[in-house]
């Protein structure tokens, strides 16, 4: 039997097979996806916010913000064995739900996290496999660290993997 | 939320008032828009964590139809109007008369957006301006966006700002529904989700001062 582990919003979590982990309705938000393909470990996390810098909270949740979810999200990825140099990535999310004319750079919060996130993986030099981001579209994805396949749904733009 | 711990009683019942109002108005200006009758619940004022906001709704990956609007001003926040897309079919139907109208896939048809666009208009417009008399506050309503998606894609971007403070949101939820005799024909929310600051703006105009 496999279960699907479910990621809700500024959290994250790691897989192994045959489990699957999975988040839904991203928006704005990615959903981020680091594995060891040898070890089969895989870990997602759903990144609101591209840097923790906005943050006003006495006691921050690293899942929430890109610069320190992947910290956080390797971190137990070594704890369930995975290995750094052999990390892959892939992405999905950061759309943009609604457009406005107003300049409010919230507004454009979706792009914004997917550049803090490739950023921070250019850093880490994790290089990004397959992505898909932007659109104006909420995806609900879901992997599995077996095929290492990243299962996309949308409302509107129907089913992919990458 | 540091601010949530020293909420009061008194304090949630001040952010009802403010849901009955709003939701008030813009019931009426529904039910004068449709010529039907509408009716609406009583205010819930809930603090839920993120996760929970959608559920609210049917849960992250349930597809709805949204109008959104950031308010600017002196208390700005988000005000979303969330519905089954079968319901806002069924009243731009009405509205319109074009029977075939659906927000099932696109390309949409385009009069319809633009009076499901007017709807959202009329009623954040409405339960803003009320919520502006009751406190005397300036606040400013954007052009309202509509999305037809996954709840939970389009609930998170009212929760941006609130995110930065904490991982749970204040949310003033009220529902309004068509009746039909017995039968219910459309129902929808509104939520309110007021930017972290706002609270004590909207306490202290309204005399209750979270030190009192």
């Amino acid at each position: 039997m496999s279960n699907v582990i479910k990621v809700g919003m500024a959290e994250l979590n790691t897989v192994g097979p045959p489990d699957t982990i999975r988040t839904s309705g991203l928006g704005s938000c990615v959903g981020l996806v680091l594995y060891d393909e040898i070890r089969l470990v895989a870990g997602m996390a759903h990144v609101m916010l591209p840097s923790s810098s906005l943050c006003r909270q006495a006691r921050p949740n690293p899942a929430k913000y890109a610069d320190t979810a992947i910290p956080a999200l390797l971190k137990c990825l070594e704890e369930d064995g995975a290995r750094m140099f052999s990390l892959k990535a892939k992405l999905a999310g950061g759309a943009q739900m609604f457009s406005f004319s107003t300049g409010n750079d919230m507004m454009r919060i979706g792009p914004r996290n997917v550049e803090a996130i490739k950023e921070k993986l250019n850093q880490l030099r994790i290089p990004i496999i397959a992505e898909d981001v932007g659109g104006s579209s909420g995806r609900t994805i879901e992997f599995d660290p077996q095929s290492k396949k990243l299962h996309i749904r949308t409302v509107n733009q129907g089913t992919k993997e990458i | 939320m540091d601010f949530l711990q020293r909420l009061k009683p008194y304090h949630l019942d001040v952010l009802k008032e403010i849901g009955n109002i709003g939701a008030g108005h813009a019931a009426t200006a529904l039910s004068q828009l449709l010529n039907k009758t509408i009716e609406m619940s009583v205010p819930a004022v809930r603090i839920v964590s993120f996760q929970e906001l959608p559920e609210q709704v049917g849960g992250a990956e349930t597809e709805v139809a949204a109008i959104f609007l950031r308010i600017e001003g002196e208390a700005p926040g988000s005000l979303f109007f969330i519905s089954k897309i079968e319901d806002i079919e069924k009243i731009v139907r009405q509205l319109t008369g074009i029977t075939s109208f659906q927000l099932q896939s696109p390309p949409y048809h385009e009069v319809g957006i633009s009076a499901f666009q007017e709807i959202g208009n009329i009623l954040a417009g409405s339960y803003l301006s009320s919520f502006s008399d009751f406190t005397k506050l300036i606040l400013q309503p954007s052009v309202p966006g509509f999305s037809v998606d996954m709840a939970g894609a389009i609930l998170s971007y009212g929760l941006i700002e609130l995110s930065q403070v904490g991982d749970s949101a204040i949310v003033i939820d009220t529902q309004i529904k068509e009746l039909d005799g017995d039968e219910e024909q459309m129902k929808g929310h509104f939520f309110l989700l007021p930017d972290p600051d706002s609270f004590e703006v909207i306490f202290s105009v309204l005399g209750v001062g979270e030190h009192e």
